[in-house]
């Protein structure tokens, strides 16, 4: 019978949640790596046994660990991030030149089809690929090194690349999501890059229409039709129908259009999923009820669903890197909160059950649908 | 003295003891001077998957919150290079390796 198998990764360790196909009971292994922040685990399309987990610490850095097993055993793999030359400049937040400096590994995004191929989005801001399994790290230096570089400046969670995502029907074409520049395109494996921001308007940059300088907060797309695109702003849920070229707004009747995670349903492209929060400052869901909404009809129109997810006095916040889809039948959707909750819906969402209630804040989920 | 190397004993805070998969003490033979850098080198030439978590592993620079003690003393702000104390080079005392305290 299939299964499928949640990566979570949290501020104090990796875990992973499996079941079968009924999604009702769940086995639960860790914490991996206790005690350090796992900002993402993510596994292989091509190798459901390879995972990669970006590990992390104050006091003792960055660690990439591999497993070959689904999870069971881990490897620690190569762990230096060297940009590529003269690391130049970005600006700082009192406006300053200040040096690009490696902070950590953000999101690692395992190639569509080499188990040894993985991309890692890194703070500050940059793009690095390893094609050995994660023992080595280069940097594709085209994105940091755009013109607009010098210009771009972090966000409150620091000037990370948290969003990489392949098309699956064009080889060599990737996007790449960073707060707070913006959402940017490569069309030659990452060589060289453009900005993808026109349409977006964000009222806390000087220019609202510029070309840079947006804080994107999270971007999805269904790989049946790569060409559209939804993203999760600092403000404003957006979608784009010719792979980023143009922008336009879709928050239609969101209680609230800030939030930061967004996906897409499995198997209906035109289903997408969003977790409002109230914000600039508050980052909890609006009156302390927590809310996905869902979309089928590529935005505008959203209906809130929440059966099985509490109803008051639930002040926590979902991060843009923890909500994920599986691809059974009956597709399941994810996600986990800074309450250490995670949630599971079998049934595209309309009810939901908590896989397990209390664990660190969770920082990522990723889901692998097992044969 | 084994051979004409130095046997310091390293002892690794608990994180890095995990991703070293070791237990207890680390022991390592050192040939020549024995200084700081010459201890980190031999540590992280035997665990590989240190490297990068102690010190920068493109300039050397120890991490803002690891510090290096050895008899009492404090030697995180030592040059490298310098000699460690007679006693860590006779194994007689331990050389610390320490996550800083940090935090409330």
């Amino acid at each position: 019978m299939s299964g499928v198998r949640v990566l979570v990764g949290t501020r104090k360790g990796a875990f992973v949640l499996t079941s079968d196909g009924k999604r009702e009971k769940w086995d639960i292994s860790g914490p991996h790596f206790a005690g350090w922040e796992i900002y993402h685990v993510k596994g292989s399309p091509a190798d459901a046994g390879r995972l990669y987990a970006s590990q992390c610490s104050g006091w003792f850095g960055q660690v990439i660990q591999r497993s070959d097993d689904g999870g069971v055993t881990w490897e620690p793999v190569g762990n230096e991030f060297s940009y590529q030359g003269e690391p130049g400049t970005h600006q700082w937040y009192d406006g300053t030149p200040h040096p690009w400096e490696f902070a950590r590994v953000w999101h690692l995004e395992p190639s569509l089809d080499d188990p040894d191929t993985v991309y890692a989005g890194v703070e500050d801001a940059g793009l690095f690929r390893s094609t050995d399994g994660g023992r080595q790290w280069q940097e594709l230096p085209g994105l940091r090194g755009h013109k607009s570089g010098p210009s771009w400046q972090p966000g409150a969670g620091g000037m990370c690349l948290h969003t990489i995502i392949q098309d699956p029907s064009r080889p060599g074409r990737i996007f790449a999501a960073i707060s707070a520049a913006g959402a940017f395109r490569s069309d030659d494996a990452g060589e060289t890059w453009r900005p993808v921001n026109r349409g977006l308007r964000s009222e806390g940059i000087p220019d609202s229409d510029a070309e840079v300088g947006h804080c994107v907060h999270n971007l999805a797309m269904h790989p049946s039709r790569p060409s559209v695109l939804y993203m999760q702003k600092h403000w404003d849920v957006m979608r784009s129908d010719d792979a980023g070229e143009s922008w336009h707004e879709v928050s239609g009747d969101l209680p609230t259009d800030f939030g930061f995670p967004i996906d897409v349903h499995a198997h209906e492209p035109e289903t997408v999923y969003v977790v409002p929060i109230t914000s600039d400052s508050h980052h909890f869901p609006p009156e302390g009820r927590l809310r996905v909404y869902r979309s089928r009809t590529g935005g505008d129109e959203w209906e809130p669903l929440t059966t099985g997810l509490p109803q008051e006095h639930c002040y926590v916040n979902v991060l843009r890197d923890a909500m994920a889809v599986d691809s059974l039948d009956s597709c399941g959707i994810y996600f986990g909160t800074t309450g250490g909750q995670v949630y599971a819906s079998a049934d595209s969402g309309d009810s939901w059950e908590p896989i397990v209630r209390d664990l660190p804040a969770v920082l990522s989920v990723e889901v692998q649908t097992l044969p | 003295m084994t051979g004409g190397a130095d046997v310091i004993r390293v002892v690794l805070p608990a994180h890095l003891r995990t991703l070293a998969r070791v237990d207890g003490e680390v022991t390592l033979d050192i040939a020549g001077q024995v200084t700081q850098g010459s201890v980190l080198d031999a540590l992280e030439g035997r665990y590989p998957m240190l490297r990068g978590t102690i010190r920068d592993q493109r300039t050397g620079k120890r991490r803002a919150f690891v510090r290096f003690f050895a008899c009492e003393q404090d030697l995180s702000h030592e040059q490298p290079d310098a000699p460690l104390p007679e006693a860590v080079v006779a194994g007689a005392e331990p050389y610390l390796i320490v996550g800083a305290m940090a935090g409330g």
